[in-house]
């Protein structure tokens, strides 16, 4: 178990306590992801090949790439659910499929076309329960566990309506509320912000923010935007020419490279404030279209070239907080 | 002169003390425990399209039973459930599995024509099994069905929530452990039980009304899916029982007042759901 849902008295607010991990990990304790020459075929097709890296325990991930690179095949060979082709991939020390009771699986559009009565808080329970055969009642404990995390993920209030009524973010931290309720040690996530207008996809990065920081959950998150989930990622596995690489965040970030991920020319911007934005270029010439596999680019890309690693250094989103100077940078 | 009769029966009271209606009754206890409890699965995993082609897909089962010489409700089971099994091999999803659950269903149709064309008493059974026949239920059928309820709530006891669970989203329950091709598996093997103690009831034409919309107006008006079972079964039983009660006071088929029972509920729901706005 890795924390555990207080709930103060006096305000009625969530603690996080009995935290164990921290940002790097613990030294000694297996990494949350260790991928070894991994690839995955599916219907007979390479979807991706050579995943060689490892991220640490207690981080916060994004799994980047174009539609089709095999972003949630990732996560679920990650889950077992998807057999690799070769290599083998590690989740906290074992073999995908056999952590599975400490990971919470958030699945894309979740429950978004449900017809039934199941009410938020019935979701939340079976996350506990929906495993067990048998009519056992639900126990006081566990329904008191449902309401802690249902707090936590700021969905207490909606406990008694039916998932049917919920909007699209509401829905998404049911699913949370429903992965978190068996306390795992890591989270993973599909897609949880696509479909969310922007005060949604707000509110699920926060609650993301608290699970990472204030109970120490290991994050991984499929995205296709990095905008929102900037301010708390710490690296970033990017499915480039049909091989997932991780790198850490200031790495990452850097326009080349992202032009080269989504095949459109796109430019880090960072403001006066300091935040930073990944947005498509405004001047891109009509009928050019980005070349996406010229090989010595993709040398150039791949993770451990120095100069790439030297030239990134200047976007670390940290560094450029008191920055004051509008840096616009474009390839 | 051949004018439509609308003459109310003044015996009707007797009529209802008759063996073939005692048997009509337990059969409707029977069908309306299962149909509720399984109405519940079958419309939180989006398959009522596969629940109706079940009931089609039994009736060349029903005829060709009678060209044999066998049972009807033995042959209608036995292609409902070879046919549950051939769905739930087609494909994981519903969406998917549309095309095909159709397009074996039509066919399924064409051949239980074809098996009643070959002989007259297959031709004479023809309208009951696409229709119903409930006040010809005898008191073995009865047990069966009685047998087979008692075997439905005991397997839907012991997986209850992990079928709940992977009816909601199949993948989070796989990656939770959850057998999922078991569920899956049990669950049309269920429906296919379910369909073929109901079509005595209601025939395969008008299953969905017995199976499906006392569910749908059960999910309107309760909060929890046990609350939707119960509310589902007493529905079902309402509308069978009044389906016989009234097609003994007056002279009307009770498959006709037993579907038009569950849609009038299932409309009244409608139209308080859409009030209550």
């Amino acid at each position: 178990m890795v924390g555990t849902y207080d709930i103060d008295p006096a305000d009625g607010r969530v603690a996080a306590s009995n935290v164990s991990v921290t940002g790097d990990g613990k030294p000694g304790e297996p990494p949350a992801f260790e991928f070894r020459d991994a690839s995955v075929r599916r219907d007979g097709r390479l979807i991706w090949s050579r995943g060689t890296f490892t991220i640490p325990a207690g981080t916060v991930t994004a799994i980047v790439g174009t539609n089709g690179a095999g972003k949630t095949t990732m996560m679920k060979t990650e889950l077992g659910l998807v057999p690799l082709h070769g290599g083998s991939i590690r989740i906290f020390g074992c073999k995908p499929g056999h952590m599975n009771g400490c990971i919470g699986y958030v699945p894309q559009d979740y429950a978004s076309d449900i017809e039934t009565n199941l009410t938020a808080r019935q979701s939340v329970t079976l996350g506990l329960t929906g495993t067990r055969f048998g009519l056992r009642p639900v126990r006081a404990s566990e329904r008191d566990k449902v309401r802690q995390v249902m707090r936590f993920v700021g969905i207490d209030d909606q406990a008694g309506r039916r998932l049917s009524q919920l909007s699209g973010g509401q829905r998404q931290r049911v699913a949370i509320a429903q992965a978190l309720v068996s306390e795992p040690k890591l989270i993973m996530l599909d897609e949880p912000l696509a479909n969310l207008d922007l005060a949604s996809q707000r509110e699920v990065v926060h609650v993301l923010a608290r699970l990472n920081q204030d109970l120490g959950v290991t994050v991984q998150v499929v995205a296709h935007d990095l905008n929102m989930l900037l301010p708390i990622l710490d690296g970033a596995v990017y499915l480039l020419d049909g091989h997932p690489h991780y790198a850490k965040m200031n790495e990452v970030l850097d326009a080349k490279l992202l032009t080269h991920l989504y095949g459109t020319t796109v430019q880090v911007v960072t403001t006066p404030q300091g935040d930073m934005f990944v947005t498509p270029s405004h001047d891109e010439p009509r009928g050019v279209v980005p070349d996406t596999h010229d090989p010595d680019e993709v040398a150039y890309f791949h993770v451990g070239h120095t100069d790439h690693v030297r030239h990134s250094g200047r976007y670390d989103i940290h560094d450029n907080a008191g920055d004051s100077r509008n840096q616009e940078v474009s390839q | 002169m051949n004018g439509v009769r609308f003459a109310f029966d003044p015996d009707w009271a007797i009529t209802l003390t008759a063996p073939f209606m005692i048997h009509a009754f337990e059969a409707g206890l029977c069908i309306a425990i299962a149909a509720g409890v399984m109405g519940y699965f079958t419309i939180a995993r989006h398959s009522t399209f596969t629940a109706h082609a079940l009931a089609d897909i039994g009736l060349p089962g029903a005829t060709g039973a009678v060209l044999l010489g066998l049972p009807v409700t033995f042959g209608f089971g036995l292609f409902a459930l070879l046919g549950a099994v051939v769905i739930g091999m087609l494909g994981k999803k519903a969406s998917q599995r549309e095309v095909a659950t159709g397009s074996v269903l039509a066919f399924a149709t064409g051949l239980g024509l074809f098996f009643a064309r070959m002989s007259s008493a297959a031709s004479q059974q023809m309208q009951a099994i696409l229709f119903g026949s409930i006040l010809s239920v005898t008191g073995t059928q009865v047990k069966g069905f009685a047998i087979f309820d008692i075997i439905l709530l005991a397997v839907l006891a012991l997986i209850y929530r992990p079928l709940l669970f992977s009816s909601l989203d199949e993948q989070v329950a796989q990656a939770k452990g959850v057998p999922i091709m078991l569920m899956n598996g049990l669950f049309m093997a269920m429906m296919a039980g379910v369909i073929t103690i109901a079509v005595p009831a209601v025939g395969t034409l008008l299953i969905f009304a017995l199976v499906i919309t006392p569910t749908a107006t059960a999910n309107i008006v309760t909060s929890s899916p046990f609350a939707a079972m119960i509310v589902a079964s007493v529905l079902c039983l309402v509308a069978i029982y009044g389906g016989l009660l009234i097609s003994v006071m007056f002279p009307m088929p009770p498959s006709f007042i037993i579907v038009t029972l569950s849609t009038l509920f299932w409309a009244v729901a409608k139209v308080y759901e859409a009030l209550r706005r």
